[in-house]
């Protein structure tokens, strides 16, 4: 294999892992706030994508509005599903809740089907135009959007939790929601606001990469798989973590490709999820022991 | 004339799940004062500062601060009602810094932490070495300097009421005694403070009041002194058994089997 189809390959890997960060980055806050796996943020993905088609087509927005307007409705319906599905019930062991969200799942999967049909759709480009060449691979330049929303992402959740009183209450949250209430936090409210953030990374993703892949109401489970191993993979630590655990799943997914074959570019991400769990439990930058006070 | 009390617990049941743990508490902490709740483990002293908070839900009975009934309070809301618990055990966030946690526990105070800087150097000069430490996450700090992390988070929300449970755990008596001189400085500052000790002989000597707890209710009260000089008191709380009663196995000898 040359050097151009490798970097071809290892550019396709980056462009999934980015997506895949998105997503484990979702699964990763929600955890660390709740303490739970939150199953339907593959459909936060599925709705981005759709409801963008939607308000292009159906509504006849510009694109330019289809998409904020689609991760904003996304936003909507995560604070929704913690409202209504998940906070009455917050007493509850994290199973149950863990069991809510598959729930959730099939719910907004089945919901999107109605609204929207059963048929693959797409988004046109952000911006239209012929592919970059670079080093002699060819470089879509949805591509370059997918990677730019991805670094603008993590840019505002890394300004959010440092530099912000709420990231400051989400921190604390995540250690200990009696230590939050002692000092006044209203945890319910942040956990809601955690799932705000997660639904529009997922849904970011969805629309980032609906115009280089299809989309369509069932894309939900899939990308939540995938996005659940590379979190997995971060050891649902910290930020930095899950974006690690994606890059490094979409690589050696794309890799296994070149290498291996591409029928099995699926299940790489079911061997990489099982055998973290096998291997090293806390992830591959994981430490042995939680920190405690 | 307005009522000289802060806090009034006036017949407090409460419990966990089916378990009651209070069975009718009555007690209250005038304006400026530091009262002393002892008892033995499990007589529900912690559990009546949960219930303060509102950590654990009262069944019957009324807890009126500052004139307002508080009965149904959640523990958000109270620190904003200036009511600061300083808990058991601490609950520090152990991963974050030394200056978070403090920045945290002015949290309630929402947009009006202009005085925010002040508060932190009220803290500093109330427990110096916490000033070398701000950049330290709280967990890697010694079991003396957590727990003036934690009075100091707790009074950066400026509370009017003050609730220590079991400040001297596991401290060494240097510390314990640098922790209890700050109490003076507090009330000072015009702090009200209700404590929950263990070690009765050095909670009663930085009290006014105190009161017994006895299986969820209050079985004795009365100034430091008076407590102090009482020979239940002396003989189950201060160590007076040590030399006088001590029972084949151990443990102390009830009132009864003197």
């Amino acid at each position: 294999m040359g050097a151009a189809q490798l970097l071809q390959f290892t550019i396709a890997g980056l462009k999934n892992g980015a997506i895949y960060a998105l997503i484990a980055l979702g699964f990763t806050i929600v955890y660390a706030s709740t303490g739970i796996l939150n199953f339907a943020q593959g459909e936060f993905y599925m709705l981005g994508g759709m409801v963008a088609v939607w308000a292009l087509r159906t509504l006849g927005l510009p694109l330019l509005a289809a998409v904020p307007a689609a991760v904003l409705v996304t936003v909507g319906v995560g604070a929704l599903v913690e409202r209504l599905a998940l906070r009455p019930r917050r007493a509850e062991a994290p199973l149950v809740l863990i069991i809510i969200t598959i729930g959730v799942s099939m719910l907004l999967q089945s919901l999107a089907r109605h609204l929207f049909g059963p048929n693959e759709v797409a988004l046109p480009p952000f911006t239209a135009g012929p592919s970059i060449t670079f080093f002699g691979a060819a470089i879509e330049r949805q591509t370059l959007w997918v990677w730019g929303l991805t670094a603008v992402a993590l840019l505002v959740l890394w300004v959010l939790y440092t530099r912000t009183k709420l990231g400051l209450a989400m921190r604390a949250t995540a250690v200990s929601h009696d230590s939050s209430r002692l000092v006044g936090i209203d945890t319910a409210r942040v956990v809601m606001v955690t799932f705000a953030l997660a639904a529009a990374l997922g849904a970011l993703a969805g629309v980032a990469v609906a115009p280089l892949t299809q989309t369509a109401y069932d894309v939900g489970a899939r990308i939540g798989l995938k996005g659940f191993a590379a979190a997995i993979l971060g050891g649902l630590g910290g930020p930095v973590a899950a974006v690690a655990g994606g890059l490094v799943l979409g690589l050696t997914e794309s890799l296994s490709a070149a290498f291996i074959s591409s029928t099995y570019k699926d299940a790489i991400a079911l061997v990489v999820l099982l055998a973290v769990i096998f291997l090293k439990p806390s992830g591959l930058f994981g430490r042995a022991g939680r920190e405690k006070v | 004339m307005p009522d000289p009390a802060l806090l009034r617990v006036e017949g407090l049941h409460a419990g966990y799940g089916r378990v009651p743990v209070l069975h009718g508490v009555d007690l209250h902490v005038d304006r400026g004062e530091i009262v002393t709740l002892v008892g033995a483990n499990g007589a529900g002293k912690s559990t009546l500062l949960r219930t303060i908070v509102g950590f654990v839900r009262a069944s019957q009975g009324r807890i009126v601060f500052d004139g307002d009934d508080i009965s149904r309070i959640v523990p958000e809301r109270a620190v904003r009602r200036g009511i600061a618990l300083v808990p058991e055990g601490r609950m520090l966030f152990g991963p974050l810094t030394v200056e978070e946690n403090l920045r945290l526990g002015a949290f309630a105070r929402g947009r009006e932490s202009a005085g925010h800087g002040s508060d932190l150097e009220g803290v500093f000069a109330l427990f110096p070495v916490l000033r070398d430490r701000t950049g330290q996450t709280a967990s890697t700090l010694s079991g003396g300097e957590q727990q003036m992390l934690a009075i100091g988070r707790a009074l950066m929300s400026r509370p009017s009421l003050l609730l220590l449970d079991e400040p001297s755990l596991g401290l060494a008596p240097k510390v314990i005694a640098e922790i209890f001189g700050t109490l003076g400085v507090l009330r000072e500052q015009g702090l009200t403070v209700l404590l929950v000790e263990q070690d009765v002989k050095v909670a009663l000597r930085h009290s006014d009041r105190g009161y017994v707890m006895r299986t969820g209710t209050i079985a004795m009260t009365g100034t430091s002194a008076d407590l102090m000089a009482d020979d239940d008191v002396r003989l189950i709380y201060l160590g007076a058994w040590h030399e006088a009663a001590l029972g084949g196995d151990g443990t102390p000898m009830t009132g009864d089997a003197r």
